[in-house]
């Protein structure tokens, strides 16, 4: 009985295939966005735990300097005649020729084992790594890179990051020349019990307790939750259009519904029956959508890795590696998200009287106090982002302007479309053109969900495309002020360094160092540069704010300028008093925009540099010259020092890399807007062609009427197009307040910098296109069967016994 | 080419040899077998037969909104088979109304609007002579509802006000009171023949009922595909 009762269930899809395909592309689409999107975060931060764990040791609790930022020997010495276990760490950024790697120094043989590299096993490994001559662990393709500038030999290991080396301590000490100085201490997990604390044996010292969650993790939060928010966004589309095809399907199943009940299924097998098929439905479309979303991923996220070495310097590997928990969790987000969509369709057959109608009734009829409700909601949420916009602060509230401001207006769409048709029903005076906009009002219920679908992803077009627009044009124009040295070059030692300062001031107008070193500011660990005294700074350093005679300050030693972030995040102002490292403090005399850089940094005059840190590596220099002459230049410097080309850069080439990289940063936005804005299409087809299945009632006695068919067709493309541009005009405003959210708020909340905003309504008109050719698309396969669908069909209409 | 005004005698629709049948999964069915039918303007003739006889088919040909197989439709002199789907269509705008049992009218117009959409569509609005329909038919208070806020009856009444504010020369009425009690059918029906006759249009009216077809002015009856007197 009940397998019978399930088979006339299924019998609906064998009769109405498309729908079913539509059904299952819904759902595939839903899951393959959003598993696509969790895949490649897992990946991610899978890689920001394996750095972290090899790089930083997080896995193990720390000592680390209370004031400056080195430990001295003796205070090792110290703890280790006390007896702890503890193991020491030098490390910092260093230059082999053209390559900058984050050097490590350890003790191999005091580091706790869990963080050990070798084996106990490789002793003869061992020796190589603290012998004289020394050696650096760096991954395969970190070895490509030094294997002719590193000087030292190389041993290649699979899992450290790219871009890091890791040495004996003692060849660190050397190479970062810190004369025993060290960066942190790493603690074993199992002291001894009847050790002397801390605060006795080395009151100049703190313990970090160990942290699963890698700094590089917390620093790119707000790069992953937005692309949570996209992969939620089009999980969220591809619902609405399950909710479409399940809500058609069970409104045309009223008959069989009755029938069966009639028949002696209870309501529970009937409700159970279709829960069943329903969750079939979503374990093939999940499975599909997974897979989908694998292959999704593994396109994406070399993309997705180039921007994370972009905007954060963070390595992750361009392949994806199967994690079973994004599997399992795509498949969860199939199974809820279709339950969620079907879960009003279902209410409504268990509390379909036995003896109702047959009749299929209006699709998803919408009362006017629905559209209330929906407004009111709308403009309480708009009110909510109105309000954290002024009164929250945090990225989490930015995030909360955002999603309120996005479902405020999804909320008021069908209100504000509603009211539109109404007005151009009242300004209609042919009898036609009053049908045509108040049949479409009618039609409004059947489309909202479709519609809001559009206009997010409209307005999230048009709000991430003026951000990423407005970025590409100042940070264009930041980089013409920045990059003002015709010539770039890098020695490959101090000896060729030396060299460079000797002939370079002799071939050109000006060599301007460019060096730079680690220090502790304000509790970060963050570069700080030395600028030498010239006009190319005093001209071209794009300054935000600064107290008078800034650069003379500068020059003088006593003021130093820092970069955007480090005044937002840190709150530092002009005229406020920083130390730079162990007793060195400066005045801020200025803030400098620094795009791309989600750190802080400081500049400070080249001398006062030099004078407190006398070892810095002085490798790079900016050479001014006629830049017609600047060809020539680089060919002799070439010649004369024998440097390989990636060595000396011309500014067009280091513009033109900056921009490559800029470009590649938003590669990964520009392809998910594509998605979203294809999800949304297709749930527009979706609910056209449902709507489509029950409009010849509507359309049959305007028919009847003498309208002909070609003509109703028509009409129904005019249909589309009408309410796909009042929606294209209503996401305008939404996407413009999106991008003020996004440049005003998330970016200086999780960047740091603020990026004056610019409007190109250019991209609106490309946009604008783009949605009119989907808008065409969607409705072209209804309305051909709506053009020739046969009289006889709508000659039923008329029928006495339907 | 609108007949409004003819008077009684001339001839408006004359069906000749009419053949219609339909294909069913079980093969064809010949429904209509040779119809002959002749309307004079202004003339009321109610057409009576059997469930399936065709009485519905033989209404939806002469509308226009379906073709004969073989034989003639003439509408005033114009062979109507002949038209194409343009021609067709306009046939249906200006020369003809209907009214079907299941009212259909247009759910997102409220009444007035329905009431005045076939007329502005035929290019025959007549302010004065939809207020007078709307007074006959008393719909003044239900002008700015929309068809689902309406009864049964109501909203064949509206049905009936927006065949004849077009003042079609032919009204083709498809068992109109069918869905209605006996006494509001009797007061729709008084309500349409009396201003079919005022607009000066001839009536088509299926029925099976022998009563309502005694108010007309002739009856005709379908039966085995053919009209039998």
């Amino acid at each position: 009985m009940i397998w019978a009762a399930f088979l006339a269930l299924l019998s609906h899809w064998r009769h109405r295939p498309l729908q079913l395909v539509t059904l299952i592309i819904g759902i595939t689409l839903a899951t393959a966005l959003w598993s696509g999107v969790q895949a490649i975060n897992a990946e991610a931060r899978a890689s920001y735990a394996r750095a972290a764990s090899i790089l930083d040791q997080n896995g193990l609790p720390q000592l680390l300097p209370k004031n400056g930022d080195t430990i001295p020997m003796a205070v090792y010495a110290k703890l280790r005649r006390a007896g702890w276990s503890v193991s020491p760490v030098i490390e910092g950024d260093y230059r082999f020729g053209p390559f900058r790697v984050r050097l490590i120094g350890i003790e191999p043989l005091t580091m706790p084992i869990e963080n050990r590299i070798f084996a106990p096993s490789d002793s003869s490994e061992l020796v190589d790594f603290i012998s004289k001559k020394g050696l650096l662990v760096v991954s395969p393709a970190t070895a490509a890179r030094l294997k002719d500038v590193a000087g030292m030999p190389l041993k290649i290991y699979e899992d450290i990051p790219d871009d890091a080396a890791f040495t004996d301590i003692g060849a660190a000490d050397r190479l970062l020349n810190r004369k025993g100085s060290l960066s942190r201490i790493v603690m074993a997990t199992g002291q001894r019990p009847d050790l002397p604390a801390l605060e006795t044996v080395a009151p100049e010292l703190i313990s970090q307790s160990a942290d699963d969650r890698p700094d590089m993790a917390r620093l790119t939060d707000s790069f992953h939750l937005n692309l949570t928010a996209f992969g939620f966004l089009a999980f969220v589309v591809g619902l609405f259009i399950v909710y479409s095809a399940t809500g058609l399907s069970f409104q045309q199943r009223r008959a069989t519904f009755r029938t069966l009940r009639s028949l002696g299924v209870s309501l529970q097998s009937m409700t159970a029956m279709l829960l069943v098929e329903i969750m079939l439905f979503a374990l093939i479309s999940g499975v599909l959508g997974v897979l989908i979303g694998y292959f999704l991923a593994s396109a994406l996220l070399p993309g997705v890795a180039a921007t994370l070495r972009g905007l954060y310097g963070a390595s992750v590997p361009g392949s994806l590696s199967f994690r079973p928990e994004w599997w399992l969790a795509g498949m969860a987000m199939a199974l809820a998200g279709t339950a969620l969509s079907s879960f009003q369709s279902l209410w409504r057959v268990r509390r379909m009287p036995i003896l109702a109608a047959a009749q299929p009734r209006a699709w998803a009829g919408m009362s006017a106090i629905t559209l209330r409700l929906q407004a009111l909601a709308g403009a309480i949420l708009f009110g909510i982002s109105v309000f954290l916009a002024f009164a929250g602060s945090g990225l989490a509230s930015g995030f909360g302007v955002l999603g309120a401001l996005l479902l405020a207006s999804a909320f008021l769409l069908p209100a504000f479309l509603s009211r539109s048709l109404r007005f151009a029903e009242g300004r209609s005076s042919d009898a036609l053109a009053v049908w045509f906009w108040a049949d479409t009002r009618l039609q409004l219920p059947g489309l909202s969900l479709a519609l809001m679908a559009l206009l997010l992803s409209l307005a999230v077009n048009i709000g991430v495309g003026t951000m990423v627009s407005s970025f590409r044009l100042t940070f264009l124009g930041w980089l013409d002020q920045r990059l003002v040295a015709e010539l770039y070059v890098t020695a490959r030692d101090e000896a060729e360094a030396a060299r460079l300062r000797e002939w370079l001031p002799k071939h050109s107008d000006a060599v301007l160092p460019i060096w730079s070193v680690e220090g502790n500011v304000l509790g970060d660990r963050l570069q700080i540069f030395g600028v030498a005294d010239h006009p190319t700074y005093r001209d071209h350093w794009p300054l935000l704010n600064g107290l008078p005679d800034v650069w003379n300050r500068v020059a003088q030693g006593d003021g130093a300028l820092v970069n955007e972030q480090l005044w937002r995040v840190k709150g530092v102002q002009p005229g406020q008093t920083i130390s730079l490292s162990d007793g060195w403090t400066v005045t801020v005399v200025g803030i400098y925009s620094d795009y791309g850089n989600p750190k802080g940094q400081a500049i400070v005059g080249l001398d006062a540099l030099v004078q407190h840190y006398p070892n810095l590596a002085k490798l790079r220099y900016g050479i001014r010259i006629d830049p017609a002459l600047a060809p020539d230049l680089k060919l002799q410097i070439l010649r004369e020092f024998g440097l390989p080309e990636s060595n000396v850069i011309d500014q067009a080439s280091l513009k033109r890399q900056s921009q490559a990289v800029f470009e590649q940063t938003f590669a990964v936005t520009g392809a998910l807007n594509v998605l979203t804005l294809a999800v949304a299409g297709f749930a527009m087809f979706a609910s056209l062609l449902t709507l489509s299945g029950i409009r010849l009632p509507q359309l049959a006695p305007v028919w009847a009427m003498g309208v002909r068919r070609r003509d109703l067709a028509l009409l129904e493309i005019a249909r589309t197009l009408a309410l796909w541009c009042a929606t294209f005009i209503a996401a305008i405003p939404v996407g413009l307040a999106l991008a003020w959210v996004l440049l005003a708020i998330v970016n200086v909340e999780a960047f740091g910098w603020r990026l004056p905003m610019m409007i190109f309504p250019a991209d609106w008109l490309w946009l604008g296109a783009v949605a009119f050719v989907a808008s065409v698309l969607s409705v072209l396969l209804p309305v051909m069967r709506l053009a020739t669908v046969n009289p006889a069909d709508l000659l039923r209409v008329f029928a006495n016994e339907r | 080419m609108t007949l409004a005004g003819a008077t009684r005698n001339e001839m408006l629709l004359s069906l000749s040899n009419i053949v219609k049948s339909y294909q069913t999964a079980e093969g064809g069915i010949e429904i209509l077998r040779g119809v002959d039918l002749d309307l004079a303007a202004a003339e009321s003739v109610a057409l009576a037969g059997e469930s399936g006889s065709g009485k519905s088919t033989l209404l939806h040909l002469a509308g226009g909104l379906d073709r004969p197989d073989s034989g003639i439709i003439l509408m005033n002199g114009q062979d109507v088979g002949a038209l194409d789907d343009s021609g067709r269509a306009r046939y249906r705008r200006r020369e003809v109304g209907l009214v079907f049992q299941q009212f259909n009218l247009i759910p997102s117009l409220n009444v007035a609007a329905n009431i005045s959409f076939h007329a502005k569509l035929a290019g025959r609005f007549d302010v004065d002579w939809e207020r007078e329909l709307v007074d006959r038919l008393g719909l003044g208070d239900l002008l700015t509802r929309y068809p689902e806020q309406l009864s049964g009856g109501q909203q064949q009444r509206v049905a009936i006000g927006r065949t004849l504010a077009a003042r079609p020369p032919l009204v083709l009425a498809d068992e109109p009171t069918g869905n209605l009690d006996e006494a509001t059918g009797d007061a729709v029906l008084d309500l349409m023949l009396s201003l079919s006759r005022s607009a000066g249009s001839a009536l088509l009216l299926v029925t099976h009922s022998t009563r309502l077809a005694g108010k007309l002015d002739r009856k005709v009856f379908l039966r085995g595909g053919k009209i039998v007197p």
